[in-house]
């Protein structure tokens, strides 16, 4: 390590602008959230003198939002999961076991990932609807991990491969069979990367619109990006409803990346450093 | 326990051979090494003992049971690496505990045994603790440990200590002696480390490019060394290998540079070889301990001027510049001499080796003495 040392003037310029830049829409969200509504569209723009929460409230009372809230949830939480479940299946092999063609399976992998969702969410709509899983959870799950496996594939394998192969072979020799091999060892110790790909994976659902805006059509399967976007009514944009969205669904997601943000930084750079 | 026999074994990946051919027997209770550069082949020889990969051709026994295609639970052999492979999330217990665990063993036995091999191995006091928190000798220790918990048949052992400093190396590598002493448990070790295998082993195969040079104990290795190879390869400092001739003759004469040395048939091998009809160039084999500088200089026949002196404590190695080569030979360990300075040198001429020119093959004839010119 070395010694901290205090970042010149230009650093803490540029960090400024940049942390100005990214994160003032969210404090002007975060402020419209709790003005009332005859304040938001005074000129010039005034910093909340009488807060509210009314804009929450009309938010879950006005608006079936709970069970948005519980789509989006649902969808995120299980793709994470499957992606994470398949993921590591597929990447134990090919990180691990003397398989012909791993890097064109890697390859055709990371291809997969390269086509624009615009492209894919045609056909997908038909297969989805000739399955009849139109406005279900499974429509956004299968979809949702099918773009979300590439990325947690490619985490994975970097992942399984870093780790030294003497603890996989050393296993074996002490008794254990392959899957055994796997569960015990292997997978105790990819806790960093599992936790890194599966904070993708759900971040992905979570804010995914074009495959949610598609497939669903009501609150049975909408999910909160799809709500937001829906909530502009015939005559007016309830614009202080929407902040009070955006900040409710920005909220997991901040406190998933503080709670690990170094299990996210060691997980993707795995493979990048020797330890 | 039972022998643990090769036969024929090859392996190669793809075009590239790395064991060819490789036929050998580790009897009940050996300690037995193979030794050579890096790349010979000698830990593939591990893996393939081990079931971590599969051979190519031939045939693994322990004893009459052909192991050859059992998958590596089903061979009961126990493996110490290099890395030392500990189980980072597992505790020092933990780890020691889990080849038992695996194999489904009574929990009163784990409870029972782990104490005993900790106490084998003076790991009482670092069960609980992990192994990123315990030193590298420590470190070794416990993968030893948790190799021979299970009592295996057969122990095998990939330069377990090469990762230690030089001092711990040859303090662990004399437990392991004992241990072996203590357990005689067939063991298979693997070692680019000519004077480990040297020290540890009962028996010594050295290996190179996937071959098996010479098989033989220490000793045999050390003093009758079957090629050129094996001759640089083990002692060290490295032999010396002189240029010469072997000249015709009812009995036949050497001459290397200037010198003239008698021969005769060596004794260890019972067909007495034929005089060569022709004058054959050989190489010459002189051990640096084999050769030492006598003063003063006129009272020997071999005049040399000295290159640079190395002291090594106990003794003087001087490389010193004869006729147009260069040798390393045995000095006192008080000696001082400055470089050009002339020195005589003093050869022991039964310690010679003689090997074929061309072929670096060990030749039947054994040094008697200097021929008086």
């Amino acid at each position: 390590m070395k010694s901290a040392r205090l970042p010149s003037v230009g650093a803490v310029l540029i960090l400024a602008v940049v942390l100005a830049w990214t994160l003032f829409p969210i404090l002007w969200q975060a402020l419209t959230s709790v003005k009332p509504d005859t304040d938001l569209v005074q000129l010039p723009p005034l910093l909340p003198l009488h807060p509210t929460l009314d804009h929450y409230e009309a938010l879950f009372q006005q608006h079936p939002f709970s069970r948005v809230l519980l789509n989006s949830f649902a969808v995120a939480v299980f793709t994470t999961l499957a992606a994470l479940t398949l993921g590591m299946l597929a990447a134990f092999p090919l990180a691990r076991l003397p398989i012909r063609g791993k890097t064109l399976v890697l390859g055709l992998v990371l291809g997969c990932s390269m086509f624009p969702a615009i492209v894919t969410v045609g056909p997908l709509f038909i297969i989805i609807r000739a399955l009849g899983l139109r406005d279900t959870w499974w429509a956004l799950l299968i979809s949702h991990t099918t773009f979300a496996l590439p990325l947690t594939i490619w985490v994975l394998t970097n992942f399984l491969r870093e780790l030294p192969e003497d603890l996989y072979r050393a296993a074996r020799v002490d008794g254990c069979s392959p899957w055994q091999a796997f569960v015990r060892i292997l997978l105790p110790l990819c806790r960093p990367g599992l936790t890194a790909a599966g904070i993708l994976a759900f971040l992905f659902s979570w804010t995914e619109f074009l495959y949610a805006f598609t497939f669903t059509a009501t609150e049975a399967s909408r999910t909160v990006p799809v709500a937001i976007a829906l909530f502009p009514g015939l005559h007016e944009i309830r614009w202080g409803e929407i902040a009070a969205a955006s900040i409710v669904v920005t909220l997991p997601v901040l406190a998933l990346v503080l709670l690990f943000h170094r299990h996210i930084v060691s997980g993707l750079t795995a493979g990048a450093v020797k330890g | 326990m039972p022998d643990v026999r090769f036969e024929r074994v090859g392996k190669h990946y793809g075009a590239r051979m790395v064991i060819h051919d490789f036929t050998l027997t580790v009897r009940d209770g050996e300690f037995f090494t193979l030794v050579g550069p890096s790349g010979c082949g000698k830990s593939t020889v591990l893996n393939l003992v081990a079931g971590l990969e599969p051979v190519s051709s031939g045939d693994i026994y322990f004893g009459d049971r052909r192991i050859t295609s059992l998958s590596p639970k089903d061979r009961d052999v126990a493996m110490v690496f290099q890395s030392y492979a500990l189980y980072p999330h597992k505790t020092v217990y933990e780890n020691l505990a889990f080849p038992l665990q695996v194999r489904k063993r009574h929990a009163a036995l784990i409870e029972r045994e782990v104490p005993r091999v900790a106490g084998l191995l003076g790991l009482e006091g670092l069960l609980a603790k992990k192994p990123q928190e315990i030193s590298g000798g420590e470190r070794q220790r416990v993968a030893v440990g948790r190799a021979l918990i299970r009592e295996p048949q057969v122990f095998l052992m990939d330069e377990p200590l090469s990762n230690l400093d030089a001092h711990l190396r040859v303090q662990t590598r004399s437990e392991i002696k004992r241990l072996h002493a203590r357990l005689k448990t067939t063991t298979l070790y693997v070692t680019h480390d000519q004077e480990e295998a040297l020290s540890l082993s009962d028996q010594i195969a050295v290996l190179n490019r996937g071959l098996v040079q010479q098989v033989g104990s220490p000793m045999d290795i050390y003093r009758r060394p079957d090629n050129t190879f094996v001759a640089r390869f083990m002692g060290s400092p490295q032999i010396n290998l002189l240029s010469g001739r072997l000249l015709t003759g009812s009995s036949p004469l050497l001459e290397v540079g200037s010198l003239r040395i008698l021969l005769e048939p060596d004794p260890a091998v019972p067909a007495p070889p034929e005089s060569p009809s022709a004058p054959q160039a050989v190489l010459v084999g002189i051990r640096p301990e084999d050769i030492t500088v006598a003063e003063p200089s006129g009272s020997s026949p071999l005049t040399a001027t000295v290159i640079e002196t190395e002291p090594a404590g106990s003794r003087t190695w001087a490389t010193v510049r004869w006729d147009s080569a260069e040798i390393r030979a045995e000095a006192p360990a008080d000696w001082a001499a400055s470089p050009n300075q002339s020195v005589g040198l003093t050869l022991d001429a039964r310690r010679l080796h003689l090997f074929d020119a061309e072929s670096g093959l060990r030749l039947p004839w054994q040094g008697v003495s200097l021929a008086r010119p």
